[in-house]
C-alpha cells in the first residue's frame, strides 16, 4: 500500500463570481461604450468564469478623465489620510484573501498553495508597505517635499494578476498620483474585485478605474496624451513598443519584462538545497515568471549528482487541479501560451537537446505542461536564449567561476540571477559580476515589498519596491 | 609687436585613449561667434561612432571595476590637469560662445570646480542611492548602485565647456564610459578636454570624444545594440530629432536622459548622477 | 545504484567496509564529513515548512493515522517509572482503543533497561518490540565500559532495539573518531549469544548539536559505523525533533542509501504531540524516501501522548464526530 493524498480541494463557495462585469470608472461599473465583451476561462478546465467588457478607446478617455478630475483632491490630500485609505485596503485585502486566493487560482490557474501562501500575502504587505510612504515621502531622498506625476496608466500581466496590481496602484496612490489600470485579458477577474475593495474602503471616485480589455486597450491607455505616467510589466517586445509610443512626450515610464535568469550551482553549494532552489525558480507559478530561473547552470564537477537530485525531486512534483492545496503546478494560464512553451519544447528537441519530463498525468481538459528538463543544452539553443515562460529548464555547465559569469552574462536580458555556493567571497564576486537587478544568492524566488525589483539591459528600467519604487511615480 | 607665424593645432578625436582623424578623412570648418575661422575639425562618420563604442565597450569592465575611491582620486587628477589648462580653456570658450575673457574664465572655473564636486562623488553615491531592505524573512537584503554601461551623451549645444564638463563628470564618476557628441558648432573645447584626459590616469576608452552632426552621429548611437543608455541633452532644440532618437533607443531599451532647459551654471543636484545608474539587489539567507 | 540492503543484516557490513577508508583515521574521518555538502538553514526551514502544508484528507488520512500509531514507540522514561505503570503501557501499546481492535499495535515499547524483563513478559506473543535506552541516557556521560555494560544488560533482558545516546561532548570538540568507535562497540554489545543483533538507534540529541551542518556529519557517522535507525532526540532536552532536523535526517539516510545500498531507518522522538504533526512527518518520509520507508521497519515516531490524539482523530474518521480525552486511556 502506499500513500496517496486524497484530494483536497479548497471550497470554490469562497467566492462569488458574477456572470458579467462593466468597467470601474469614476467609481462604478459600467458597459464598455461600444458594448464589446469577452469570456474569461479557468485555464484548469476550460470552463467560462464570467463575461467582462472590452474596453475601447471612448472608455479609455473616460477613464483617463475620471483619474485626471480625481487626481486634483487625491494629491492634495495629506499624505497621512492618503496613508490611511492604503491602509484600509491592505487590511480588506487581509480580511478577504481566500477569497481572493481562490479566485486567482480559478482565474489564472496557479496552485491554491501559492495564491494563499505566496500571492496574497504579497499582496497585502505591498499595500501596507507603500501605506506607510505616503506621509513620508520627504525622507525618501527625492527632495523635501516631491510631487505626484498625475494620472498613471497602468498596464500588468496574467503571471501575478493581483500583485502586479499592488505594486502597481499602492506606490502611485501613495505618492498622490490616480491611476487607469488594465489587467491582462485572460485575467481580469481579481482586479475587478479590487475595485469592490476600493469601494468597501470608501476611495475617492476615480482616483483608481480599472479597465478590462486586450492589447488594443493597453496601446490605447498608454497612447492617450493626458497620461503623464506610463507603468508596464509584461513582453520586452510590448515593452519596447511602449516605449516608442511615449518617445517624445513628457511621460515618464517604467518598464518590467522578460527574463532569461541563470540559476548558477557551484560544486561546493548546499545541494538540497540548491535543488529546491532551482525547482522553485522554474517550477514557480508554472514558470509564469518573469524572473524565473530558466537556466540552469552546473559546475561540471557536480552535474551528475545534482540532475539526480533534481530528476528526482522533480518526480515528486504534484501537477494538477490548481484549488487541490497538493498541487504544485497548476495549469498553463492560456491555450496561446502552451502552444508557445510546445513550440519552444519542440525546438529544444530538434536543436538536440535532450528533453526529461517525470511521468505524469495531465488532465484532459485545460492546459498543461508536465515539468519539463532540457540537457545538453549550449547558448546557441533557443531555449537557452528566448523566454520560454513555462515549467520548462535549459540545463548549461561551466567549468570556472568567469565562464559561469561569461554565460550568464549572456543574454540580452538582465532581470535575476541565482548563485549557489557555500563560500562568501566568491557570492560576493559572482553578485558584483552578475548583470542583473536581482540577484537571489542560496535562495531564489524571494519577493519583498521593501526589496527593489527591476532588471538591467532589455528586462526594463526603474525598481518596484522599497523606497526606489517611489521614484518612478514622483516627479524627480 | 611680434611678426612670429603662430603654430596652430590640428584638433582630432579622443577615441580609446588614442587621437584618430576621422576615419571618413573629412573635416569641417570651425568658426568663432563672429564668423572667423578657428580650426578644421573632424567631421566624425557613423564608423567613428562605431569605433567610439567599441572603445567605451572594452573600458567599461576596469572602469567601472575600479574602486570609487580610485575613480575618485582620477577624475581629481582631471580637475587638477583643467586647472593648469585654464587659460587655454577659457580663450576656447572664449571664442566659441562670444563671451568676453572674465565671462569665459568664469565658465571654466565653474567647470572645473564641478569636476571636483562630482570627483567626490565617486565613493559617496552609493549610500544616497543604496538602501539595506529589512523584508519579513531570515534574509540579508542590499540594494546597491551599478554604473549602467555606455552612455552615448550628446553634449549642450550652446554650453561648450561647462555644459559639457555637466554631462560627462556625472557619467563616469560613477562607473560608466561614455561616447560623448561634442558641440557641433563649437567641439574645440570639448576636443582639447580630450588631451586633458589623455594625461591624467584615466584609462582610455573612458571618454570618447567625436566632433561632427548631431544629427549623423546620433541616430547611429541611439541605435547601436551595445550602448545601454543615451543623455540626449545636445539635441534639446530638435524635438523632432529628441523623438526619433528615443524611439530609436527603444530597440535594445536604452535608458533615455530627456533633454531639459538646462541652466548649466546652476547648481546640478544629484539627476545627471542618478540617471545612469542600474540598482541591484542581493539576497542571501541568514541562518546557522 | 546498489542493491538495497538492511541496515541490519549481515549484508550491510561488506557495504560499510567498502567505505572503510573514510573511517580509517581520524583525519580521514573529519576530512569526509567535512566534505559534506552544507546545508543553507533557511532553505532547510522553507523546505520543511512547504511539505508541512500538504493537506491529508479523507481515505489518506486514515491511512496515515493508521500507519502512525503502527510507528510508535511508545515511551515511559520517567525517574518514577514502575513495573506497574510500564505493564499498562504495555497494554495500551497492544489494545490502543479499547473501543476499537481493529486498531493497529503499536511499533514498540520504550523503557529504561530495568523495565526490560517486565516489558517483555507484558508483551510475550504481540509482537511488539521491547526497545531500551542504554548507555547513560540521556546525558550518556559515563564511561565506555558503563555504557556497554548499559547495553548488554538491557539486551540480555531480552530488549529487542537499543536506543543509544551518542557522546555529543566528543563530537562537539571534533573527536569523530572517538563517537564513531564507541557507536561500533555499542553495537557490538547489542549481540546476543545466538548471534543475532539487537537493533541499534543512535541518538544525536540534534537540540544539543546547534547547527544542521553537524546534523548531517552526525547522520552520516552513525550510519557509517553501523546504526540501523538515526533518531533526533531523547525528549529531555529543551529542543527535540523539529521537522526541518528530520528532514535533513531523512536526506541523509536518502543519500547514504544511495552510495551504499543501506537502508537506514530514522526516528524523530519529542515534541510531536498530534495528529496534525504526525502527518507532516509522514508527508515528509513519502516525498523524501518513499514508500519503501513508510513502514514501522523504517519509520518510528518517540512519543507518549501522540497515541491519544491519533485515537480521537481516527474515532473522528470512523464516527464523523468530535472525539474527547475520555474516550481514550490515560496510561
Amino acid at each position: 500500500m502506499t500513500f496517496e493524498y486524497a484530494p483536497a480541494p479548497e471550497s470554490r463557495a469562497v467566492v462569488d463570481i458574477a456572470p458579467s462585469y462593466g468597467l470601474f470608472i469614476d467609481g462604478e461599473f459600467a458597459d464598455a461604450a461600444g458594448g464589446k465583451v469577452f469570456k474569461t476561462v479557468s485555464p484548469a478546465n476550460e470552463e467560462v468564469l464570467s463575461e467582462v467588457a472590452q474596453a475601447g478607446s471612448e472608455d479609455v478617455d473616460r477613464a483617463v478623465k475620471a483619474a485626471r478630475k480625481a487626481f486634483e483632491k487625491w494629491s492634495a490630500l495629506p499624505g497621512a489620510e492618503r496613508a490611511k485609505y492604503l491602509f484600509r485596503i491592505a487590511r480588506l485585502i487581509q480580511e478577504r484573501s481566500r477569497e481572493l486566493a481562490v479566485l486567482e487560482s480559478l482565474d489564472n490557474g496557479k496552485p491554491i498553495r501559492e495564491s494563499r501562501d505566496s500571492d496574497l500575502p504579497l499582496v497585502a504587505a505591498h499595500f501596507f508597505y507603500y501605506a506607510g510612504w505616503a506621509d513620508k515621502l520627504g525622507h525618501a531622498g527625492y527632495g523635501a517635499d516631491p510631487k505626484p506625476l498625475g494620472v498613471a496608466g497602468q498596464v500588468i500581466p496574467w503571471n501575478f494578476p493581483l500583485l502586479m496590481l499592488a505594486w502597481k496602484i499602492a506606490p502611485a496612490l501613495a505618492c498622490g498620483n490616480t491611476v487607469v489600470l488594465k489587467p491582462a485579458e485572460t485575467t481580469p477577474l481579481s482586479a475587478l474585485f479590487f475595485a469592490d475593495i476600493c469601494r468597501q474602503a470608501g476611495l475617492p471616485k476615480g482616483v483608481v478605474n480599472i479597465l478590462t480589455g486586450d492589447g488594443s486597450t493597453g496601446a490605447e491607455l498608454v497612447a492617450h496624451p493626458d497620461v503623464n505616467k506610463v507603468a508596464f510589466t509584461g513582453s520586452t517586445e510590448v515593452g519596447k513598443a511602449i516605449a516608442r509610443t511615449v518617445a517624445g512626450t513628457d511621460k515618464k515610464l517604467t518598464l518590467e519584462l522578460g527574463g532569461k535568469a541563470a540559476n548558477i550551482v557551484f560544486d561546493d553549494a548546499p545541494i538540497d538545497q540548491a535543488v529546491e532552489g532551482i525547482v522553485n525558480g522554474i517550477f514557480f507559478n508554472q514558470g509564469h515568471v518573469c524572473c524565473a530561473g530558466s537556466r540552469l547552470l552546473v559546475q561540471e564537477s557536480v552535474q551528475d549528482e545534482l540532475l539526480d537530485a533534481l530528476k528526482r525531486r522533480m518526480s515528486t512534483l504534484r501537477v494538477g487541479d490548481p484549488l487541490d492545496k497538493n498541487t504544485d503546478i497548476g495549469a498553463i494560464n492560456s491555450a496561446e501560451q502552451l502552444a508557445r512553451i510546445k513550440a519552444l519544447a519542440d525546438a529544444g528537441e530538434s536543436e538536440g537537446a535532450e528533453r526529461w519530463a517525470p511521468a505524469c498525468e495531465l488532465p484532459d481538459a485545460g492546459y498543461w505542461f508536465a515539468p519539463t528538463l532540457f540537457t545538453g543544452v549550449t547558448q546557441a539553443h533557443r531555449i537557452a536564449q528566448e523566454e520560454i515562460f513555462g515549467p520548462v529548464l535549459s540545463v548549461l555547465t561551466f567549468r570556472t567561476p568567469e565562464e559561469a559569469v561569461a554565460k550568464a552574462n549572456n543574454t540580452p536580458y538582465g532581470l535575476s540571477a541565482g548563485v549557489w555556493t557555500e563560500k562568501g567571497s566568491r557570492i560576493l564576486w559572482m553578485a558584483n559580476q552578475l548583470r542583473a537587478g536581482i540577484v537571489w544568492s542560496n535562495t531564489f524566488n524571494k519577493f519583498d515589498p521593501a526589496s527593489p525589483f527591476g532588471g538591467y539591459k532589455e528586462s526594463g528600467f526603474g525598481r518596484e519596491g522599497g523606497r526606489h519604487g517611489l521614484e518612478a511615480y514622483l516627479d524627480v | 609687436m611680434s611678426d612670429r607665424l603662430s603654430v596652430l593645432k590640428t584638433y582630432k578625436l579622443y577615441v580609446g585613449g588614442k587621437f584618430p582623424r576621422s576615419e571618413s578623412g573629412r573635416v569641417y570648418e570651425v568658426t568663432d561667434s563672429k564668423g572667423n575661422w578657428l580650426a578644421n575639425a573632424p567631421l566624425s562618420s557613423r564608423k567613428d561612432a562605431r569605433d567610439a563604442v567599441v572603445a567605451a565597450r572594452k573600458a567599461f569592465g576596469g572602469w567601472s571595476g575600479a574602486t570609487a575611491y580610485n575613480r575618485g582620486q582620477i577624475l581629481y587628477r582631471v580637475a587638477e590637469m583643467l586647472e593648469g589648462r585654464r587659460e587655454q580653456f577659457a580663450a576656447e570658450v572664449a571664442d566659441a560662445e562670444g563671451l568676453s575673457k572674465a565671462k569665459a574664465a568664469a565658465q571654466v572655473d565653474a567647470a572645473i570646480d564641478r569636476w571636483v564636486w562630482y570627483a567626490g562623488w565617486s565613493d559617496k553615491v552609493a549610500q544616497i542611492a543604496g538602501s539595506a531592505n529589512p523584508v519579513a524573512g531570515p534574509y540579508f537584503n542590499l540594494s546597491s548602485p551599478e554604473p549602467t554601461g555606455v552612455v552615448a551623451v550628446l553634449a549642450p549645444q550652446e554650453s561648450s565647456f561647462l555644459g559639457l564638463v555637466s554631462v560627462i563628470a556625472p557619467a563616469i564618476v560613477t562607473g560608466n564610459t561614455v561616447v560623448v557628441v561634442t558641440s557641433e558648432k563649437s567641439p574645440l573645447p570639448a576636443l582639447s578636454l580630450g588631451e586633458v584626459l589623455a594625461t591624467s590616469d584615466l584609462p582610455g576608452g573612458v571618454v570618447n570624444v567625436l566632433s561632427g552632426r548631431v544629427n549623423e552621429l546620433g541616430g547611429p548611437l541611439a541605435a547601436h545594440q551595445d550602448v545601454n543608455a543615451i543623455d540626449l541633452a545636445g539635441a534639446a532644440a530638435d524635438a523632432e530629432l529628441v523623438k526619433a532618437l528615443e524611439t530609436a533607443a527603444a530597440d535594445n531599451l536604452k535608458r533615455v536622459l530627456r533633454p531639459r532647459n538646462t541652466d548649466w551654471t546652476a547648481d546640478p543636484g544629484t539627476e545627471r548622477l542618478l540617471a545612469f545608474l542600474e540598482t541591484k539587489t542581493v539576497w542571501h539567507p541568514t541562518g546557522v | 545504484m546498489p542493491t538495497t540492503v538492511p541496515a541490519y543484516g549481515k549484508e550491510a557490513a561488506g557495504r560499510l567496509a567498502s567505505m572503510a577508508d573514510v573511517t580509517a583515521s581520524d583525519g580521514a574521518l573529519r576530512r569526509f564529513l567535512h566534505g559534506l555538502p552544507g546545508v543553507d538553514a533557511v532553505g532547510l526551514q522553507a523546505r520543511a515548512a512547504t511539505l508541512g502544508t500538504r493537506s491529508i484528507k479523507t481515505t489518506a488520512k486514515a491511512y496515515a493515522i493508521d500507519l502512525a500509531i503502527s510507528m510508535i514507540d511508545l515511551t515511559t522514561l520517567e525517574g518514577a517509572d514502575t513495573p506497574g505503570k510500564v505493564r499498562a503501557l504495555c497494554a495500551k501499546g497492544i489494545n490502543p482503543d479499547p473501543l476499537d481492535r481493529g486498531t493497529p499495535k503499536v511499533a514498540a515499547i520504550c523503557v529504561y533497561p530495568d523495565m526490560v524483563a517486565t516489558a517483555k513478559e507484558a508483551l510475550t506473543g504481540s509482537g511488539i518490540h521491547v526497545a531500551s535506552v542504554a548507555t547513560a541516557f540521556p546525558a550518556g556521560r559515563a564511561a565506555l565500559p558503563v555504557k556497554l555494560a548499559d547495553t548488554r544488560d538491557a539486551v540480555a533482558a531480552g530488549a529487542d532495539e537499543i536506543d543509544m545516546v551518542i557522546d555529543r561532548g566528543a563530537f562537539l570538540s571534533g573527536r569523530y573518531l572517538s563517537v564513531f568507535e564507541e557507536i561500533k562497540q555499542v553495537k557490538e554489545a547489542c549481540r546476543r549469544e545466538d548471534g543475532s543483533y539487537a537493533h541499534l538507534k543512535v541518538i544525536f540529541e540534534t537540540g544539543e548539536l546547534q547547527t544542521y551542518d553537524n546534523v548531517r556529519r552526525v547522520s552520516w557517522l552513525a550510519m557509517l559505523a553501523g546504526a540501523d535507525f538515526i533518531k533526533t532526540s531523547t525528549g529531555k532536552v529543551a529542543v527535540n525533533a523539529t521537522p526541518p532536523v528530520t528532514l535533513l535526517m531523512l536526506e541523509a539516510v536518502r543519500d547514504f542509501h544511495a552510495t551504499t545500498g543501506v537502508q537506514v531507518g530514522v526516528k524523530p522522538a519529542g515534541g510531536i504531540r498530534t495528529t496534525k504533526d504526525a502527518m507532516k512527518y509522514l508527508v515528509m518520509v513519502n516525498e523524501t524516501l518513499g514508500d519503501q520507508w513508510l513502514t514501522a521497519d523504517w519509520f518510528r515516531f518517540g512519543a507518549s501522548s501522540l497515541l491519544n490524539d491519533l485515537l480521537m482523530q481516527r474515532q473522528k474518521l470512523s464516527t464523523g464526530r468530535y472525539s474527547g480525552p475520555d474516550y481514550v486511556t490515560v496510561d
